[in-house]
């Protein structure tokens, strides 16, 4: 295994990086192309922008944040929320980013993950699952007696239901064309007590393409824990960073202590 | 302010490479035209795609030739990713292509396993280290000269150059255990397979030594 990226995570809500609690509740810290900097002078290996209402309302307002961000980072972006057409991953590039990540308009038309990576790359076409775990098979419609621990995929923050089992989802979406997986926890997601690392870990062994784990992270150990246990490629930070109650050198030199190979700056 | 001319064909994320280019105190100028990259001072060759494609845009555009001139004058000329690939004679990737034949060699796959025979994850995508070259001893005097030991820039690609001559390697990294070319030069014609643009400080103090001419 190559290198554990260390991504910083920026959700933003109009002009501003917000933080919820389960892709909810959110506050406002502040200026997103601030932060952006902040963490690429730190040393994040890179940066992953979601437009979290994009998808609700259709609209897309992260062109002018990024285009204002990779003026002054040099680190590849990552940007997602309300991207449905080939034409839109263009005009995101364009704007300044590396790489898109889609969900929403991937479980619509799974076609769009062959066309995204037919026409820039599939290294440029990330899938974007926001996972929920699923307590009992007869809930979401499953009757797999093996497996009473399953992920149903889910959009718009975790509010829609996509009956697409996760690592289902995850193997077709890499047929498809995709290049990475961003996985968020929706169970995990800010509540700082660590990754779901069976949720990674399944996921990440299905498909031979790096994920990025997302959501729960909440000290150093679970970045370990999540790569060591969870066979994740990459983990995505996102209010440990915000709230300073760690940085990225200090969850590099974690890393390295625990043996992990990162980048060394 | 240093001139230099980014080659535009429609393939790459040129913005990223303008505004790298800008902050270590260079003057992009996009540029189509066959005349113009001809007689520039430098030019940097971006890329991200598919080989076959990349080249049939440069040749629709005429831009073979003037590439090739650039390079026979000795003038400083920095492919980036496919940029670098396609400055090699050339690739394997969907069938058999040829390059501009800056420098001898190939382009072949990154082995789908690892050097002890296990399974890797093909694309590189990431952070890697530079290492020296076998029959390299240093990066003085090159693009590569302020980069220290263990530094790294980040990767993206499932295809490697390997140049013929062991003296056009400029710097390799290890994937799984296999030695890649992740750089390669032959005097002022260099190639990059990483992204000096999307490689932080390191990438940056790359980017200046090419621009000042190192």
């Amino acid at each position: 295994m190559g290198n554990v990226r260390l991504i910083a995570r920026l959700d933003i809500k109009g002009p501003n990086l917000i933080k919820g609690i389960h892709l909810e509740g959110l506050r406002v810290i502040g200026d997103p192309a601030e932060h952006a900097r902040r963490y690429y002078d730190q040393g994040a290996d890179e940066l992953l922008y979601v437009d979290i209402v994009a998808s609700l309302y259709g609209r897309n307002n992260l062109q002018d944040i990024v285009r204002h961000t990779a003026a002054d980072v040099f680190v590849p972006m990552t940007v997602a929320g309300g991207i449905r057409s080939a034409d839109d991953v263009r005009d995101i590039l364009r704007a300044g980013a590396d790489k898109v990540a889609i969900n929403t308009a991937a479980v619509q038309r799974p076609e769009l993950i062959t066309e995204v990576s037919k026409r820039f790359g599939s290294q440029c076409m990330v899938l974007s699952i926001e996972a929920k775990r699923a307590r009992t098979g007869y809930e979401v419609g499953y009757y797999d007696a093996m497996s009473t621990r399953r992920w149903e995929a889910y959009t718009d923050n975790g509010r829609e239901h996509t009956d697409l089992e996760v690592v289902e989802w995850a193997r077709r979406g890499c047929e498809l064309g995709a290049g990475e997986i961003l996985l968020t926890s929706v169970d995990q997601e800010g509540t700082r007590e660590g990754m779901d690392v069976d949720l990674v870990r399944a996921v990440a062994d299905a498909v031979p393409i790096p994920v990025i784990a997302s959501g729960g992270f909440g000290a150093p150990r679970h970045l370990v824990d999540v790569v060591r246990a969870g066979h994740a490629d990459a983990v995505a930070v996102a209010d440990a960073l915000h709230y300073e109650r760690c940085t990225v050198p200090e969850l590099r030199d974690h890393a390295l202590r625990a043996g992990l190979e990162v980048r060394r700056c | 302010m240093l001139k230099v001319t980014v080659v535009d064909y429609g393939m790459g994320n040129l913005f990223s490479v303008c505004r790298a280019v800008e902050r270590c105190g260079g003057e992009p100028h996009l540029s189509s035209d066959p005349g113009e990259v001809a007689r520039a001072d430098r030019v940097i060759l971006p890329g991200v795609g598919a080989f076959g494609d990349a080249m049939a845009e440069l040749d629709r555009r005429e831009l073979v030739a003037p590439l090739r001139e650039v390079a026979a004058a000795g003038r400083p000329l920095l492919g980036i990713c496919l940029g670098m690939q396609m400055m090699l004679d050339s690739s394997e990737e969907f069938g058999r292509h040829a390059g501009l034949g800056l420098i001898p060699g190939q382009v072949k796959a990154i082995p789908a396993t690892t050097a002890d025979g296990s399974p890797h994850k093909v694309p590189q995508v990431g952070w890697n280290a530079l290492v020296l070259p076998e029959g390299r001893d240093t990066w003085q005097g090159t693009a590569l000269q302020d980069v220290t030991g263990g530094q790294s820039t980040y990767f993206v690609h499932s295809f490697a150059a390997e140049p013929e001559r062991a003296e056009h390697r400029l710097a390799d990294c290890l994937y799984g255990g296999h030695r890649i070319g992740a750089a390669i030069a032959d005097g002022p014609v260099i190639g990059c397979q990483f992204h000096p643009e999307k490689s932080g400080p390191v990438g940056l103090t790359i980017l200046r030594r090419f621009l000042e001419g190192a």
